[in-house]
């Protein structure tokens, strides 16, 4: 750009959120502009601080665990997943198995239900007002299932240390299954209506694309670093619950344009429809829920935990003195690292390109403030 | 004695004006009430939801609480905006659009003034809104509105260029500038046909030039939040809304002068009416597909908004008019 030579000349400062329709919550971006170009984006955190972490060092193992779903709200079975792992795998507990497979089903359930609210989200970053519409129809019934499976909406609470809190019944594995066949017949509608529309191809095709290096550099993990092309999934990788025993894809990309994370997000929900499928013929009877105490001490010293969110990478670390409060608990969570890389890919870009490349970042302001 | 009889010491020429601009201002208002209702309910239906189903049945009476509600609503004028040009916009906005209606022939009859220079004066009346976007996001002394405002002249001046070029060639065939004129130079065989290409590029400079979406940039809302309007409140608001709104129907009506045969269709049951009639059906389907459109896209991105115009619109509309030309010589 010419004018980049005199930018004391031209830019100003352009202050976005953190209330604005499209910052995905309470994000604040301070914009250095220069006309409709962004010079520089900064994001400005901490409008949603809620001392989660500490608050884990003043409550027990169990009095921790709905705090867990209330930092990424979008995935919070998925986050509960993560912290009943990290104190079984403390405490030496070893759930039954049809804790795990109920476990897996309803966390997948979760991911897609986290993903199609992108979906619909990002598209109306994109000014496309239809296509919400549509995919908060399919979310519904997956709250409708998860509703009757754990009584709440959103913020579940549904795992407990050594299983699962109540039994699945007939009715949600048929469900399930009818479900698993609507969002199959689904993925044409979203096809015809999105994927194929020439506005939205040139929108996003080549957009802020990155390198898999920068994404590895700045923590990147999630389906933005699968689409770079690097097939790193927690799933795989470090596989935790049964995921090892399931069959499935880890969808890549190749360059990380938006198009590429737009892909791998909607192909990752065809692997989650995979995933309960088979977890659903495998479910076996026995037990959901071994006995742990509910009070319980800790041995002394500290694990890790990690568990694949809808948005990448979350660790648990723990350090335990022995009491049955924790010393300290960190919380890692994927939205903050991916969100770092904004200021990196959004340079020299226009307000509009912004407000997309937000909305493939896909953060969540609560989880990244905690 | 009626209740014009009691007015007769006034020249009659002055309560025809009378008249006329209370039909005028009610049908502006009617139209724009109409239009918001039937795009939310056919946004609805898009969307597989219902639509406004509350106030009155299915919701027809929606638009008309809204619009006590924005009457009764405070103008906040935002500090350290120009007060005087804050209050100018929305009137400026709002004003022009009663003029146009003197040229829109709604049926043979039904017309106030047939101009030599009807479509010219139409669409010179039309073109005024932009001013007033102008200062609206000049007024609000916010960066957002001015982002809007900037788009907005862009837009349409560069729109502006491929709409007037495709109307020039149908007003080479036809021969006449005036609206009634060119509807009943078309015949039986309308100039849709005729004229394919114009008639495209004339609609989608048109959506352009009414800011609807896909090229609703000066008011994008994931990116500018409500655009130039951000500031506004209450009536000032909806001065913009109704502005807009019959900015839509004029767009149509023109596109169905120009293109669709106007009033002629075949004759109906109501035989004074056939033509109203003919011409309502055929802007409100216009209107409709626009709505349409707006319901099923997504927003286009500023450069290649402009890039569409000038790359292909404008050359497009170039050699159809110098085709035109050609051919009309033969």
């Amino acid at each position: 750009m010419e004018s980049a030579n005199n930018i004391e000349k031209h830019s100003f400062f352009l202050n976005m959120g953190p209330q604005h329709p499209s910052t995905h919550g309470v994000l604040r971006l301070l914009l250095e502009m220069d006309g409709e170009y962004v010079l520089d984006a900064e994001p400005v955190l901490g409008y949603c601080h809620r001392i989660q972490e500490k608050m884990g060092e003043s409550r027990t193992w169990n009095g921790f665990l709905p705090n867990t779903g209330r930092l990424d709200y979008l995935s919070a079975l998925i986050y509960n997943h993560g912290y009943v792992g990290l104190i079984e795998r403390m405490a030496g507990i070893e759930p039954p198995p049809r804790a795990e497979y109920i476990r897996v089903i309803t966390s997948e359930l979760n991911r897609i239900s986290s993903h199609l609210l992108w979906l619909g989200a990002y598209l109306m970053d994109l000014g496309a007002f239809t296509p919400i519409m549509y995919t908060f129809d399919d979310r519904e019934q997956i709250l409708d299932i998860l509703e009757h499976v754990t009584g709440a909406r959103l913020t579940y609470s549904y795992f407990r240390v050594g299983g699962v809190a109540c039994d699945v019944d007939e009715k949600f594995v048929e469900s399930t299954r009818s479900f698993v066949t609507r969002l199959r017949n689904r993925f044409p509608i979203y096809e015809a209506l999105v994927t194929t529309n020439v506005i939205f191809l040139k929108r996003v095709k080549e957009i802020a694309s990155f390198s898999s290096d920068m994404a590895m550099r700045y923590g990147v993990t999630g389906p933005l670093l699968r689409a770079t092309g690097v097939p790193y999934d927690i799933r795989r990788s470090e596989p935790y619950s049964v995921y090892p025993e399931l069959d499935f894809e880890i969808p890549v990309g190749e360059t990380g344009d938006c198009l590429d994370v737009y892909m791998v997000r909607v192909r990752e929900m065809e692997q989650s429809l995979r995933i309960i499928e088979q977890a659903l013929e495998r479910l076996p009877e026995g037990p959901f829920r071994t006995k742990a105490t509910r009070r319980m001490k800790l041995p002394r010293g500290d694990a890790t935990f990690s568990v694949e969110t809808a948005r990448g990478e979350l660790t648990y670390y723990l350090v335990s003195d022995g009491t049955d409060v924790p010393y300290r608990l960190k919380v890692r969570t994927p939205s903050f690292s991916n969100l770092s890389l904004l200021p990196e890919i959004s340079r020299e870009m226009l307000l509009s390109n912004l407000v997309m490349v937000l909305g493939t970042l896909d953060p969540v302001i609560p989880e990244i403030d905690r | 004695m009626t209740a014009v009889g009691y007015l007769s010491f006034l020249p009659p020429e002055m309560i025809r004006i009378a008249v006329t601009s209370l039909i005028v201002m009610a049908f502006v208002f009617f139209n724009s009430m109409l239009l918001g209702y039937l795009e939310r309910k056919f946004a609805g239906w898009f969307q597989r939801r219902p639509g406004p189903m509350e106030v009155g049945p299915h919701g027809i009476l929606q638009l008309i609480v809204d619009g006590v509600k924005l009457l009764g609503k405070q103008i906040v004028i935002p500090r350290e905006s120009s007060p005087f040009l804050f209050r100018l916009a929305p009137l400026l906005a709002f004003m022009p659009v009663g003029i146009a209606f003197i040229v829109v022939p709604f049926s043979e009859a039904l017309q106030v003034r047939d101009l030599d220079s009807g479509l010219i004066f139409i669409i010179a009346i039309m073109s005024f809104n932009i001013i007033s976007i102008l200062i609206a996001g000049w007024a609000s002394n916010n960066k957002y509105s001015l982002f809007g405002a900037i788009r907005a002249v862009a837009q349409n001046v560069a729109y502006e260029i491929p709409m007037l070029l495709s109307l020039l060639s149908v007003v080479l065939i036809d021969n006449t500038l005036s609206m009634r004129g060119l509807v009943q130079a078309q015949g039986a065989i309308w100039n849709v046909i005729v004229q394919p290409v114009a008639f495209l590029i004339y609609f989608v400079a048109g959506m352009a030039e009414t800011h609807r979406a896909p090229f609703d940039l000066p008011e994008a809302e994931s990116e500018l939040t409500a655009g130039f309007h951000t500031e506004f409140s209450g009536m000032a608001f909806s001065f913009f809304f109704l502005a807009e709104y019959t900015h839509m129907f004029f767009v149509a009506s023109i596109a169905v002068v120009l293109f669709l045969g106007g009033w002629s269709g075949p004759p109906l049951p109501w035989i004074d009416y056939t033509g109203i009639v003919w011409f309502m059906l055929k802007v409100y389907f216009l209107l409709f597909v626009m709505i349409w459109v707006r319901w099923t896209f997504p927003r286009v991105r500023f450069d290649q908004l402009l890039n569409f115009c000038w790359m292909y619109m404008i050359p497009f509309s170039l050699v159809n008019l110098m085709v035109t030309a050609v051919m009309v010589k033969l």
